[in-house]
């Protein structure tokens, strides 16, 4: 009896410290992968700026950094796994429609329609992404390592009342813009007859994706607020009851 | 000064046999009435967030002295689960006959009222149909539910996801355009074969789990095979119903090779399972000798 129970605690204090042993590894990848964001969202801030400065036009500007912008912005599907492997205690849902949105602007509409590079809409929600990512990201870092200098937390709480709906404006009108050249070019569509039998309008989704931020950007922005009040000014908010 | 307190004796007696059941004395007039909170939302527990008290449970068999309180949860608006099951049926009935017939503003004016030249579209249209009569006749003569009521506004949720997929498949099965399956005759007559046995099966379960209950109970038992051959993958599956149903449905896929139908047929997969790990899982809850060789959805895979 008595060696049974001796067994049980040593495989108690095992257990624990495999958990220490995730946890400070966990860390560990996490700071590293916020502190890597932090820096590739800062080389993307510069290389805006150094062109801009030396060209004195934004055209061209997407061009030049389009490479790092997607490295950047595709790498941080990694944030949809840290939710889903618990890694990270937010909703993979939320995290995953903020991601995705973010590949669907950069993938299928300003890399694949040439046309539209050069619009200054494109230019409004870089910086928008560029300011609140940094913002962000360093957030993190520095949240990870304890050591929270209060502006960033206020940068982070305060930028994204105007960030935000700045950003929805870049992104709506860049979408807008893009219509005529896709209806035109008919990219990404499936016409019938075919062997599937389905057909599929990129025009007409895109459509939809414009119309959708009409419910959802109000849901982000909210929920957003919510935050900001729980952590800036220490109040309870009880969330609807389900 | 003293306000006198008028108090209540209630006295509840049996309806056939006048007999006294029960009598309260000293109950206080309520200081609200709320004729808006009808039985069926009405949830009432032991603890406030504990588990709804059922309707057969008896006051005496509860964990309560002679003083017993209770909580009350409004559970919203219901609606029966009849109600729900006959609309949200109905309507895939309905509106894939108005894609079948090619009624005006659907397809272009040329084709009002046309049929297709594709005898696999009229073969859909009729095991389509008799899918959704097949489930109707269910729901009126054969379930036998647990509950009641559902909230009311599942009805839109469901009924959002029945009509909408209904109009999306039958839009492309019906379509002018539509292009008949690869492996023509052959394909179709497999898939025919593998939907009518998934429809026949599917019935002998929903017949077998009725007969497991009693009429007006709410009894639950193990279900087992009993003599009728379709009912046999009891053996190896707890929820064969749904087993049945996803069968049905990759055949109609396989008939009509439209990606619409094999979307749909997928997102019902994933949902049914769902269900089913959840009956299955309440199974082995609530039996101790419940058969360890089951799975809950497909024999030993899921």
């Amino acid at each position: 009896m008595a060696s049974g129970e001796e067994d049980g605690s040593l495989d108690e204090k095992e257990n624990n410290n495999k958990k220490r042993i995730r946890s400070a590894l966990a860390t560990a990848w996490l700071t590293f992968y916020n502190i890597t964001m932090t820096a590739g969202w800062l080389v993307l801030a510069v290389a805006m700026a150094k062109f801009y400065i030396q060209r004195g036009t934004h055209k061209g500007l997407y061009r030049n950094i389009s490479k790092t912008l997607k490295f950047f912005q595709t790498f941080a599907l990694l944030e949809v796994v840290h939710c889903a492997v618990g890694l990270v205690r937010t909703s993979v849902i939320v995290t995953g429609v903020q991601v995705s949105s973010r590949i669907f602007m950069v993938w299928f509409v300003t890399n694949s329609i040439r046309q539209i590079q050069n619009e200054e809409s494109v230019v409004l929600f870089l910086v928008v992404w560029t300011v609140t990512e940094i913002t962000r990201y360093s957030f993190y870092t520095f949240s990870l390592i304890n050591h929270l200098p209060y502006f960033i937390k206020w940068a982070r709480y305060n930028m994204f009342i105007v960030m935000y709906p700045l950003g929805v404006i870049g992104e709506l009108m860049t979408i807008y813009s893009a219509l005529p050249y896709v209806q035109r070019s008919g990219m990404f569509s499936l016409r019938l007859p075919n062997k599937y039998n389905v057909s599929f309008d990129y025009y007409i989704f895109l459509i939809i994706i414009m119309l959708s931020y009409i419910p959802l950007f109000p849901q982000l922005y909210f929920h957003m607020l919510r935050q900001r009040r729980r952590v800036l000014h220490g109040e309870v908010i009880v969330e609807k009851d389900d | 000064w003293g306000r006198a307190v008028v108090f209540f004796e209630v006295e509840i007696l049996d309806a056939k046999t006048k007999d006294k059941l029960c009598f309260l004395d000293k109950v206080r007039p309520p200081p609200r009435v709320y004729p808006q909170w009808y039985p069926a939302r009405q949830s009432i527990r032991l603890d406030p967030k504990g588990k709804s008290l059922k309707d057969e449970d008896v006051l005496q068999q509860l964990p309560v002295g002679t003083t017993a309180t209770f909580y009350f949860r409004d559970l919203g608006a219901q609606i029966s689960w009849v109600t729900v099951f006959l609309t949200e049926y109905t309507g895939p009935l309905i509106i894939y006959l108005l894609f079948y017939f090619r009624v005006p503003f659907i397809y272009a004016p040329k084709y009002d009222f046309t049929t297709s030249k594709h005898w696999v579209v009229h073969l859909a249209c009729m095991c389509h149909s008799f899918h959704y009569v097949k489930r109707l006749l269910e729901t009126l003569f054969v379930h036998r539910f647990s509950h009641g009521t559902m909230p009311l506004r599942n009805i839109f949720k469901n009924c959002t996801y029945y009509w909408g997929f209904a109009a999306w498949m039958a839009y492309y099965i019906n379509h002018p355009l539509y292009t008949p399956p690869m492996y023509g005759e052959q394909q179709v007559t497999i898939a025919l074969m593998i939907f009518l046995f998934c429809q026949i099966g599917n019935f002998s379960i929903h017949i077998a789990l009725r007969n497991l209950r009693p009429p007006g109970s709410k009894t639950r038992k193990i279900p087992y095979p009993t003599k009728n051959p379709f009912t046999w993958v009891f053996l190896l599956v707890s929820c064969p119903n749904y087993t049945y149903e996803l069968g049905s449905w990759l055949g109609f896929t396989m008939m009509t090779q439209c990606l619409p139908v094999a979307f749909f047929t997928f997102v019902g997969f994933v949902q049914m399972t769902v269900w089913a790990k959840g009956k299955h899982r309440s199974y082995l809850k609530e039996f101790r000798d419940y058969p360890t060789l089951r799975s809950p959805i497909l024999p030993f895979i899921l």
